[in-house]
């Protein structure tokens, strides 16, 4: 196996090829971001939905409240694949990269909504009282009271799955996504031995998630011994 | 719009979907038994080790946690071949599961071990307890107590994660969906109802083990 | 007439009925004090009247004008009259002592910041903290924290001040600066609504007295007369009770 590897590498690692696996290493981060980003507006709106009262809203509360609950429990395969089809049915006629951050976006929505709403709940409940009797609204609460208080809660879980997401989207490979899987997948598939291409693509996704892990085990020990502000 | 919905032709293949999901349940248990004997020795490894032995495993918890689990299954079933072992599809999702379940598990346990505060060590102590009877009534129902919580909440995740053996040609929930999906073409009610019974199994699962922790390692953990 | 009415307010946690038909009223300038053992519902009233407990009837009027406990738009309105100081104080913990006292006439009253902060600055020299204007609630002693409060009441500038057991938290040498400083107050004309278990403040400062039990009212007048020639048996308990102390 290894005599293989390095008998095929010269060939493996030529100008386009190098070219090919780095663009699809940048598709797998800009997924990730895009799709995290994109969720962690979504989780906070939802988490945000469930704080509000009054009937009016009770149709959106419900949505946020299906839509966390149910989509913490499908696996993001079969979300892909739901929404692949979904996106078919609909004949928006969009490539499935964005079907990919589509999927990427409910599935992170729903965990960040659970963290977000653990931030939330870890400001002491006096300080939302204080907020309601100074006729503070909703969103003033959050924004001046609880958001600076439960940032510090809530960014380190956020950003833990923000780099779970890295490894995840290899999953989008599976609906045509030309991401870092499905590279490994392509390169395989020229003849190239598994053990060079999904090494490769091992160490690649390896590259990636391991310096933003560190970053974030320095961000979280750094916020545990940081008071106010 | 062309398409309207209709459950018809699918729903009778719920008994199907459900044999599908005994098999998912069965693959996230024998990985996750795996994964925690593999888990046990390395948190074991990490708290009473050497250097080179911890070493060892913390070089292995770092790359299976940062690397994807479909990738790993990928190697272990291509390119195992080519050192002449010849993997089925179950054999390498199971193989690759169970390590990258020892990975995370490794870090999990460990935390628990190091849970154990030595202020209650000592209280056991001065209660003229034994170094046995210290690990048997101190120990193991505090870090028992510490893990339940964590242990099952992996256990669930593990559950959603079999999915990919579908990728391999192995017909547990999400690879008879699948099945359904291209003799029926209802694709939509076909994934939805599969959304479903996910929900529904880890649901039940979650249900099952949280009032096991409860009641026998009173552990606080959300029943929904 | 009376300046506050507090009109049958009922209320209830869950299946456990904690206030029962409460009525009384608040003249201009007056400082009435609510008495009574632990689970009266003094704080739960007072929880309802800031909106903070949605009670099953009643209502409150300001001047005659009745305001119910309804939507949203109610509550601002009631909320906008009454500021309350909670027994653990509820500073917003990310901000600054002045901060906390301006975030809400700058955010909520929409009015100009500068002018707001010279209010805060004045208001908080008031309570004799002028020098800790940029001091965070964690860096301040219980005593100070609750002065914050005050200031931070004050600068919504109420009709009625509500103060709910604003010295239970503190350790007993705070408690006069605190008590001082409501004095200050009392002197200045502001009506105000107490909750105190602190019997010889409440005597000293108030000019009426609502006793309640079991979530009722169980009886009102003056100090004096509460105090030392009770009608009802409810209140004779408790205070011979107090006195023994």
């Amino acid at each position: 196996m290894l005599e293989r590897v390095v008998d095929e590498a010269p060939r493996f690692f030529t100008y386009w090829n190098v070219v090919f696996l780095l663009e699809a290493t940048l598709a797998t981060l800009v997924l990730t971001a895009v799709g995290c980003i994109g969720g962690f507006a979504l989780g906070f709106l939802m988490a945000s939905l469930r704080r509000t009262d009054g009937w009016a809203l009770w149709p959106l509360r419900a949505v946020a409240f299906t839509v966390t609950e149910v989509f913490r429990r499908v696996p993001f395969l079969v979300t892909l694949f739901l929404f692949f089809y979904l996106f078919e049915v609909l004949k928006l006629g969009l490539d499935t990269f964005y079907v990919a951050i589509a999927a990427v976006v409910i599935i992170a929505g729903a965990f960040i909504a659970e963290i977000v709403r653990a931030g939330f709940e870890s400001v002491h409940p006096n300080q939302w009282d204080a907020a309601s009797a100074m006729n503070f609204t909703l969103p003033m609460t959050l924004w001046y009271v609880i958001l600076p208080q439960a940032w510090k809660v809530i960014l380190p879980p956020a950003f833990s799955f923000f780099i779970l997401f890295i490894k995840d989207t290899a999953l989008a490979s599976q609906i045509g996504v030309v991401e870092l899987t499905f590279a490994g997948k392509v390169m395989n598939n020229k003849g190239f031995s598994a053990a060079l291409t999904f090494g490769t693509v091992l160490v690649l996704y390896f590259v990636l998630s391991y310096p933003l892990t560190r970053l974030g085990q320095y961000v979280e020990a750094r916020l545990a011994t940081r008071r106010h502000r | 719009m062309g398409y309207t919905i209709n459950y018809d032709q699918v729903l009778p293949y719920m008994p199907y979907l459900l044999g599908g999901a005994w098999l998912s349940l069965q693959i996230a248990f024998l990985a996750f038994v795996g994964g925690a004997f593999l888990g046990l020795l390395g948190a074991f490894a990490k708290t009473f080790g050497g250097p080179v032995l911890r070493g060892v495993v913390q070089a292995y918890v770092v790359f299976f946690t940062n690397t994807p689990q479909l990738v790993q299954i990928y190697f272990l079933f291509f390119a195992l071949p080519d050192a002449g072992i010849l993997l089925s599809g179950y054999q390498a999702v199971l193989l690759g599961m169970t390590l990258n379940a020892g990975a995370y598990l490794t870090e999990i346990q460990r935390a628990g071990f190091a849970s154990v505060r030595q202020s209650e060590m000592e209280a056991a102590e001065t209660l003229g307890f034994s170094r046995l009877q210290q690990v048997r009534y101190v120990v193991v129902p505090h870090i028992a107590r510490v893990l339940f919580p964590p242990l099952s909440n992996h256990y669930i995740l593990m559950t959603l994660g079999t999915s990919m053996a579908a990728i391999f040609g192995v017909e547990e929930l999400t690879g008879r969906a699948l099945n359904v999906n291209s003799e029926t073409f209802r694709s939509i009610e076909v994934f939805t109802m599969t959304a479903g019974v996910y929900v529904l199994v880890t649901m039940v699962a979650n249900l099952v083990l949280a009032l096991a922790g409860r009641y026998l390692f009173r552990a606080r953990m959300r029943l929904l | 007439m009376q300046h506050v009415d507090i009109v049958e307010i009922s209320a209830s946690y869950g299946k456990a009925r904690v206030l029962d038909n409460v009525s009384f009223g608040i003249d201009r300038g007056q400082i009435v004090s609510l008495i009574g053992p632990s689970g009266s519902g003094k704080s739960t009233l007072l929880r309802v009247l800031m909106g903070l407990l949605k009670p099953e009837t009643g209502h409150v009027a300001f001047g005659g004008e009745r305001i119910d406990f309804g939507d949203k738009k109610k509550l601002r309105a009631i909320r906008a009259r009454f500021a309350v100081v909670f027994q653990q104080y509820n500073l917003f913990q990310n901000m600054t002592a002045l901060d906390n006292v301006t975030v809400a006439p700058v955010k909520v009253g929409g009015r100009p910041r500068s002018e707001v902060e010279a209010e805060g600055r004045a208001l908080l020299a008031k309570v004799g903290l002028g020098a800790k204007l940029d001091a965070y609630p964690d860096e301040l002693s219980g005593g100070q924290q609750q002065r914050v409060a005050i200031a931070r009441a004050l600068a919504l500038k109420p009709e009625v001040l509500l103060l709910d057991e604003i010295t239970a938290s503190l350790d007993p040498e705070l408690v006069s600066e605190v008590l001082d400083s409501i004095r200050a107050l009392a002197a200045e004309g502001m009506t105000m609504l107490i909750v105190s278990h602190e019997m010889g403040f409440v005597r000293e400062i108030s000019s009426k007295l609502v006793f309640m039990a079991d979530g009722r009212v169980v009886e009102t007048g003056p100090p004096a007369q509460v105090f030392d020639a009770p009608r009802a048996q409810r209140t004779r308990d408790f205070v011979s009770k107090i006195l023994r102390h």
